[in-house]
């Protein structure tokens, strides 16, 4: 599927014509980029179609899951492929979909949602404290501390603690237990958010209210206005 | 070149700028400024559409192509479906999940589709919050009225007045699901105030609301068994003999074999337009906003509504080349940050408003006084260590620990050196004309979310979009799941396309390109 629209956009003309380049192994197979692009530009430049393994380009989704290792550096790390710039040596591979498994639940029908869990997630204190999971994390969580406030049931802690996830699943494959640490922090942290957060009181007095109909005079009032007196009246609030 | 001689010239300059006051400009000032930098004023970027619903409307050249382009969709495919939905979602993110999970609960049979993961979308980077008036000083009406103030006064009052309205309830829907909410001591939601507002309104999950939002969101749509058809791209809808929306055609991207999905009804959630570059600039858009619901809705007959008003957000990343056209917070200009050209100067009030503030930025790159990096982008910087001077040293670490970390992954400490910035493509104002319950003109076809128009006017206030992503998804999941209950599948037909082709012929428009543009083309052709 391809369109008309210019590839400058994405790697500038300048940039791909600097004379600064680097050797990267992409997926075992050696190539030449600019210095200083992400990973995700470097599978661009170099003619990779990315139907896979891209998302928001952001950081936030976890689509661009990537094993990478840098020149002469025998340790395996992990980073999100979108926000994770190329290095001379350095050899990269994109991380495939994972075959994870993702309990199903209605948590409002749950019994003990911390006693569920072992039903839900049964490998889940398995956890044999190998720490890989936390290694793997490229946002720095403390995974296996979260599995295991998850384990003794301090679901407000795992919310806390899986806060910054973007579910890109690196945790998962390194498990020697099989356990999905990302599935079993969602689970934990909307159980806490379901089950034991407190409802918010104001909220459910502004929902009565606009029920209630107390806003209706001023809508009224406001609805009828022509433009010029709504820019006046907008513009008399003070910011 | 060294990077270290460009940062001395902000440094040297501090002290000097430290004493200055930079006045706000006139309106005059600020007309002349706007109508001469701002990219919604350039007319050269502009054309009119050539035919079809909006025929002789101004838009960016980019859209102008996407609508009037062609689809590859050859007239004789058969359209023997492969699927068949009560209601077809397109697009996965947080208009696409909330109208599916409305319309599931409701007992239709749905299927969501996108064309890349369930949940790959804008709406999981937003960081800002959602606003929703539940303080006890603020009300529904406030709330209208601020956004009012930001949208130029062209919104679409319905769609506002509804959007504000069930903002609460929404709140409460993503409670119910277990979204983390800030609270205040008191349990009440912690509400914080917004670019734009009058009344602390934004309701936050730290920096990660959109995040949060959308983690819950998908998992709730795995929990719900809803049928999924990912890394499909939806490339024509579908009409029955009356015109009405009945389906569409997808194209798996993976064999590129085409999918036909029957639909009583069509939810389009597809989002924005950045990555179509717009007049050439970068976006902070995720890898698939190529506006293709606009020109699918487009082909079918619906109009579009203020489709020459984007939003250019002033501070995008320029350098390091990993963070080009990714939001800057806007907080370091709040708290004094200074914007400065290459030659040390400031050129405007930083606390100006967006549209002011982008288009100086502009001007100073445009006429020489922007600063070239290695990588041949240009910018202006913005004074970051100015903040630890003037507040005291660790103010970054403590107010902007995200901003830190964002800049610190590549080798660039802020709390020593400036960033270079430059506007960003960040959000499109307009889109498809909907109806309180998200329908377009075109029987059975709904929009939600950034792909409708006509709710935010010509600018869109902060947080504003995750509420219209959550009540425009509802409103149209119930609606079309109410709809459907006596309804049956219409015949489907690709008459539509048939005239739009017939169309193009008559107003002789050649060099078509294929649209929608479903990925933007950057992998580089041999």
């Amino acid at each position: 599927m391809t369109s008309s629209f210019d590839t400058e956009k994405a790697v500038s003309r300048e940039e791909a014509l600097q004379p600064q380049m680097v050797t990267v192994e992409i997926a075992g197979k050696s190539f030449r980029v600019p210095a200083g692009i992400t990973l995700m530009k470097a599978l661009w430049y170099t003619g990779h179609e990315v139907t896979r393994g891209a998302g928001c380009l952001g950081g936030f989704c976890g689509a661009c899951a990537t094993y990478y290792r840098t020149k002469d550096d025998p340790k395996v790390k992990t980073c999100l492929g979108c926000s994770h710039a190329v290095e001379d040596g350095m050899s990269f591979s994109f991380a495939p979909a994972f075959p994870a498994r993702k309990a199903t639940y209605d948590l409002n029908a749950l019994e003990n949602p911390k006693q569920d869990l072992f039903t839900l997630y049964p490998e889940a204190p398995l956890c044999r404290n190998c720490n890989a999971c936390t290694e793997a994390c490229p946002q720095q969580i403390d995974v296996r501390e979260g599995v295991w406030k998850a384990v003794f049931g301090d679901f407000k802690a795992v919310s806390e603690t899986f806060m910054d996830c973007v579910m890109c699943g690196m945790c998962v494959p390194v498990c020697i237990a099989d356990i999905a640490p990302n599935l079993v922090g969602v689970y934990a942290s909307r159980a806490y958010g379901v089950r034991e957060m407190k409802k918010p009181p104001g909220l459910f007095d502004r929902i009565q209210a606009i029920a209630d109909g107390q806003y209706a005079d001023d809508w009224e009032r406001i609805l009828k206005m022509s433009d010029d007196e709504l820019q006046q009246t907008s513009a008399t609030i003070k910011s | 070149m060294d990077i270290q001689a460009l940062h001395d010239v902000v440094h040297n300059s501090r002290d000097a700028r430290r004493q200055q006051t930079f006045p706000k400009l006139s309106p005059a000032e600020r007309d002349t400024l706007i109508k001469k930098f701002h990219p919604d004023h350039r007319e050269a970027a502009y054309r009119s559409v050539a035919f079809g619903p909006n025929e002789g409307d101004l838009t960016v050249r980019e859209l102008a192509s996407v609508l009037e382009g062609d689809s590859v969709v050859p007239g004789d495919l058969s359209l023997t479906p492969h699927y068949e939905a009560d209601v077809l979602v397109v697009g996965g993110g947080g208009a696409g999940c909330a109208a599916a999970l409305h319309a599931h609960a409701q007992g239709a049979k749905v299927l969501l589709a996108t064309k890349l993961r369930l949940g790959d979308s804008n709406s999981v980077m937003a960081q800002g919050g959602m606003q929703i008036a539940v303080a006890p000083d603020d009300s529904p009406v406030q709330h209208f009225l601020d956004t009012l103030k930001g949208g130029h006064m062209k919104n679409d009052h319905e769609l506002l007045k509804t959007m504000v309205e069930e903002g609460p309830s929404i709140a409460k829907w993503l409670l119910e699901l277990g979204v983390l909410f800030d609270r205040d001591d008191d349990g009440n939601l912690h509400v914080k105030k917004g670019g734009g507002s009058t009344k602390a309104r934004l309701l936050t999950c730290s920096d990660y609301t959109g995040l949060e939002i959308m983690r819950v969101l998908k998992d709730e749509v795995l929990n719900q068994k809803i049928q999924l058809l990912e890394f499909a791209a939806a490339v024509e809808l579908l009409s029955d003999e009356q015109g009405a929306c009945a389906g569409a055609v997808f194209q798996d991207l993976d064999n590129k074999r085409f999918l036909v999905a029957a639909a009583k009804t069509v939810i389009l959630a597809t989002g924005g337009i950045g990555r179509l570059h717009i007049q050439g600039f970068p976006t902070s858009n995720h890898y698939g906003a190529t506006g293709d619901g606009l020109a699918l809705a487009y082909r079918i007959g619906a109009p579009l509504v203020q489709i020459d008003t984007f939003q250019y957000h002033p501070s995008g990343g320029v350098y390091p080349e990993q963070l080009v056209g990714q939001l800057v917070t806007e907080g370091i200009r709040s708290e004094g940050g200074h914007l400065v050209n290459g030659r040390g100067e400031r050129f405007v009030n930083e606390l100006d408003t967006r549209d002011v503030v982008s288009s100086s930025i502009i001007r100073e790159c445009e006429e020489g006084r922007g600063v070239r990096m290695p990588t041949g982008r240009v910018g202006v910087w913005l004074d970051t260590p100015l903040l630890e001077a003037e507040h005291g040293e660790g103010t970054l670490d403590k107010h902007f620990p995200a901003m830190v970390r964002q800049y610190a992954r590549y080798g660039v400490d802020i709390r020593k050196d400036p960033v270079l910035i430059y506007p960003t493509l960040h959000y499109q104002n307009g889109g498809v004309k909907i109806d309180v319950n998200g329908e377009t003109s075109v029987k059975n076809l709904f929009v939600a979310g950034e792909t409708s128009g006509g709710l935010h006017g010509r600018n869109r206030l902060m947080g504003n979009s995750l509420l219209d992503l959550m009540v425009f998804g509802k409103r149209s999941g119930l609606t079309v799941a109410e709809r459907v209950k006596t309804m049956t599948h219409g015949r489907l037909t690709l008459n539509h396309l048939q005239r739009f082709r017939t169309e193009a012929k008559q107003h002789r428009v050649t060099n078509q390109v294929t649209s929608p543009v479903v990925l933007p083309a950057y992998t580089e052709q041999p």
